[in-house]
């Protein structure tokens, strides 16, 4: 089993996010299991979605304490909670900022460039899609980043989610950042 | 040979009554084929206002539905007296759910009726001022807000009666109650703003809203018969004296009706879409001690000794409601009241 | 067909299927996706003939819903914690009328204080309304209960709970195959009332009862209840015909046959609960676990069968009976008072407070060691509450 643990604020789409990823591991055959940390409604506030993928049937219902991958939605986050915790030993972790992982302290040893990564989603969704929402972008990332779902599976998932235009650009920036990911994971081999 | 009509000047007037009629101005009553929707074998007090308003309102809804017509009743005297299981005085289809639902649950009928596609099916509410005043008014207001069709049809007896007369949100000012009782400085209800339910209905911008008594027969079966012309949410509010909880001779009921009309206190209206349409001019005049004092409810006010304050401030009120509903006209004979005490 | 799916939107999907005709619900947290999306259907044409009622309370759904039913009118609505208890009067209505109603209840704590979370003191508080209480474990079995219930209801004449658990349930994605209206179709037939208010046959349904009646009526609605027992299963099985996959039904037990320790649980938890058998019995301990599905009426007979060779019982809830200590191991009690078999009873999860697969397995240690209480909470914070009753008592 695969777990994902997605960090956000209200409103940014965080529990859609895991919806996606849920769909797109349906897409391709296998179960999946994606629900909110069930919180107020509330625009702004710390919000977190989980994700579970399988091939199994997923019984349990717990709320992801050892997550192998973390999304980052919100880089201010990082000072407010403890985004990592429980992260396991091999865990992937994929932060929307347009900073490095050192500018947020963080050291090689304890994240390495294979599995932590930085991504400018909001820029590459207001580029491709015109408005900041970087949720469905990173999932492009993720899919990069983890292999756990293709990003043909990412982009289908978008495309039944939203409208044709918003699934359009939501896909280009998504396909954009499954690109970064890839060059950046590139770098790292060869660093 | 020539023919000259002889004029009977009884024929039309109250004392010949229906007989010398023509047939389309006899009551719905005087119908050896009216429904009888509330048949006898009730177990209703004698001279019970409800009973016989009821009984006439249900009548008239049933002919103007030609008999396709379900009624939704509330908990309340009207319900007790007529279904001691296994026995019931409904001739009709008819349903009782709860005390503050009677509106809900009849939009619950309109909707299934809608649904199957049997609009021709008519769906009255009705129940007590209890009913439709206080515990039921949300619910009221939702159904008049959806515009439900649902004709609703409050009984109004000014108190709870079926649970040993306590105070409403209906209960006019100055009435005694088991729970506003005449002892104390300011004995019996207090002087509130009332809970007018009518105007209540008119703020709702409903089709049809409109006041009657059991007092006048025709003009209740005439407003029921009006209402069901509309379609959407209608309200009628019927006067209807208690006799155990007013404390007034059981054959005092419709003449005590007729008194509430007369002296202002209870005006007789018609709205449509929040406006007044019609009132029902006062045909005489009479103060307001008239009424009060057929009603030991109102005993305080004249004994001990006598509370013209009290006498005074609900012919105020009266006064207000004539003004109001403009419910004296030309005809109207002693339009101004005589002196006090001369009558 | 398959689908990846929002618990809420597959019970909407379902009970579309079943034709309702009358849909009236009032929103609380977290009913309100099934209702939207009901909503969404009625209005779009797709769900044709049906009524969608937007009303003002709880207690005018309900309300509603005894007018649509006792019409001959197949009725739906849903609600939750505090809703369901300002609709309490017209829901004891409801049942005392045999009417054949349906709800969902997305279980949700009752307050005060107020939690919009998952437990299950709603529905647990009905349990005497005289409804017949379903209980969902995944939300593939919160879709098929409904297609289910309707047919229990209407067969009996008597109205269903649906329980599902609010935000586990209704707010996740899972795969569900959603019911084909073709399949539906064969499955449930139209509704036929028992006795139905229609002018050209006059009825008074709803007179009042005096004491030389009342108790027989009342035993009749007993005697009903009852016949459910045999229905559940009945329809459980029809069920399985149409739609090919095991759904329903009054228990279904999960390695009890030769365990020493049977677990007991209701709901979304027996996913995790049954996650943690398995682990303990590939390290070779004898326990299953036993999921309640039909909590009323209480089948007694079933859970005694299930428990027939246990040693020990946990029963793990998420409600309790305040100042006494569990309700559903109350119950299972009465299934084996014959038995000496120790009964422990657990209370978690209330409010919402996950259930966690690290302390099912400290749990369920302790019980192997018979070192458990007869009445624990889980995850209790016991420093807090030991300070918080000296603080209460010195004042």
């Amino acid at each position: 089993m695969f777990q994902v643990r997605i960090h956000g604020r209200g409103g940014q789409g965080v529990v859609t996010a895991a919806e996606l990823i849920a769909q797109a591991a349906f897409d391709e055959g296998r179960h999946a299991q994606a629900f909110p940390s069930f919180g107020s409604e509330r625009t702004g506030a710390p919000v977190v979605a989980f994700a579970r993928i399988s091939d199994e049937e997923i019984r349990v219902r717990e709320p992801i304490m050892a997550p192998d991958a973390i999304i980052v939605q919100d880089e201010t986050l990082l000072g407010a909670i403890d985004v990592f915790n429980g992260l396991t030993p091999s865990g992937y972790v994929l932060i929307n900022s347009t900073k490095t992982l050192a500018d947020f302290g963080l050291k090689q040893a304890d994240a390495p460039m294979d599995r932590f990564i930085t991504v400018p989603a909001t820029q590459l969704a207001l580029e491709h899609l015109g408005r900041p929402v970087p949720n469905a972008v990173l999932l492009g990332a993720f899919a990069a980043l983890t292999k756990v779902v293709s990003i043909d599976s990412v982009n289908k998932a978008i495309t039944q989610r939203f409208s044709s235009k918003l699934a359009a650009g939501n896909c280009a920036a998504a396909s954009a950042a499954y690109e970064f990911v890839q060059s950046k994971l590139k770098e790292s081999t060869h660093a | 040979m020539s023919t000259a009509p002889v004029k009977f000047y009884q024929v039309g007037s109250f004392a010949v009554g229906n007989r010398l009629l023509p047939p389309d101005q006899n009551s719905i009553q005087s119908d050896s084929e009216r429904t009888n929707a509330l048949t006898s074998g009730h177990r209703a007090c004698q001279g019970c206002g409800e009973a016989l308003g009821a009984r006439y309102a249900l009548d008239a809804a049933m002919r103007a539905s030609n008999g396709k017509m379900i009624a939704v009743n509330a908990t309340g005297c009207l319900e007790v007296f007529s279904t001691p299981y296994p026995e019931s005085s409904w001739r009709i289809a008819w349903l009782h759910s709860l005390f503050g639902n009677a509106p809900a649950v009849a939009t619950g009928v309109a909707a299934a009726l809608k649904a199957k596609g049997r609009t021709d099916i008519r769906v009255v509410s009705q129940g007590g001022d209890g009913a439709t005043v206080d515990i039921g008014f949300g619910v009221l207001s939702g159904m008049f807000e959806r515009n439900d069709d649902v004709l609703y049809i409050c009984y109004d007896n000014e108190a709870y009666m079926n649970t040993g007369v306590q105070r409403s949100g209906a209960t006019p000012p100055a009435a005694r109650t088991s729970t506003t009782q005449a002892v104390g400085p300011e004995p019996g209800n207090v002087f509130g703003q009332g809970k007018n339910l009518p105007r209540i209905a008119m703020a709702h911008e409903i089709p049809y809203v409109a006041t009657a008594t059991v007092a006048d027969l025709r003009d209740l079966e005439a407003k029921v018969t009006r209402a069901m012309e509309f379609r959407g949410a209608r309200y009628l509010h019927v006067l209807v004296p208690c006799p155990l909880g007013w404390g007034s001779a059981s054959c005092d009921t419709v003449r005590i009706a007729r008194l509430a009309t007369q002296s202002g206190l209870f005006p007789v209206f018609e709205a449509e879409r929040g406006e007044v349409v019609s009132s029902t001019p006062i045909r005489q005049r009479v103060g307001v001690e008239e009424y009060l004092k057929l009603q030991a409810r109102y005993g305080h006010l004249f004994s001990p000794k006598r509370r013209d304050d009290i006498i005074d401030h609900l012919q105020a009120n009266a006064d207000r409601n004539i003004a109001r509903y403009n419910l004296i006209n030309a005809d109207t004979k002693n339009a101004d009241l005589p002196e006090k005490g001369v009558l | 067909m398959l689908r990846q799916v929002e618990g809420s939107k597959a019970v909407a999907d379902a009970v579309a299927c079943c034709r309702p005709e009358v849909i009236c619900a009032y929103p609380i947290s977290p009913q309100t996706h099934i209702v939207e999306g009901l909503s969404r259907l009625v209005k779009a044409g797709d769900l044709k003939n049906c009524e969608f009622v937007n009303v003002e309370s709880e207690f005018a759904a309900m309300s509603v819903a005894i007018g649509a039913s006792a019409t001959g009118a197949r009725t739906y609505t849903a609600t939750a914690s505090q809703g369901l208890l300002f609709m309490v009067e017209a829901v004891f209505n409801a049942s005392g009328l045999g009417l054949p109603i349906v709800m969902t209840v997305a279980n949700r704590a009752i307050g005060g204080p107020i939690n919009i979370w998952n437990d299950h003191s709603d529905s647990m508080s009905q349990r005497d309304s005289g409804w017949i209480q379903l209980y969902a474990e995944t939300n593939q079995e919160a879709a098929d209960l409904h297609v289910q219930a309707f047919r229990i209801a209407e067969e009996l004449s008597l109205p269903v709970m649906v329980c599902m658990d609010g935000f586990i349930l209704t707010h996740a994605s899972e795969q569900v195959d959603i019911p084909e209206q073709e399949q539906v179709d064969a499955f449930l037939p139209p509704y036929s009332p028992r006795q139905v208010l229609n002018p050209d046959e006059p009825v008074s349904i709803g007179a009042m009862v005096g004491p030389e009646a009342f108790m027989e009526v009342r035993y009749m609605a007993h005697a009903k209840t009852l016949l459910a027992l045999e229905k559940i299963p009945q329809v459980a099985k029809d069920f399985e015909k149409v739609f090919h996959r095991d759904s329903g039904g009054l228990v279904r037990p999960y390695h009890c046959e030769d365990a020493e320790t049977v677990v007991i649980a209701l709901g979304s938890v027996l996913g995790t609960i049954k996650d943690v058998v398995d682990e303990l019995r590939e390290k070779g301990t004898s326990i299953g676990v036993l999921g309640i599905i039909t909590f009323r009426p209480f089948p007694f007979e079933a859970v005694r069968n299930a428990l027939k060779n246990a040693k020990r019982v946990v029963v793990v809830e998420k409600a309790f009976s305040i100042g006494i200590g569990g309700i559903v191991s109350e119950n299972v009690k009465g299934s084996i008072s014959e038995q000496k078999t120790p009964i422990y009873t657990v209370i978690a999860g209330l409010g919402g407070r996950p259930i966690t697969k690290t302390s099912l397995h400290a749990l369920f240690h302790q019980a192997f060691n018979d070192s458990l209480e007869p009445l624990t909470f889980l995850d209790l914070d016991q420093d807090l509450v030991e300070r918080e009753i000296i603080r209460e008592g010195s004042k």
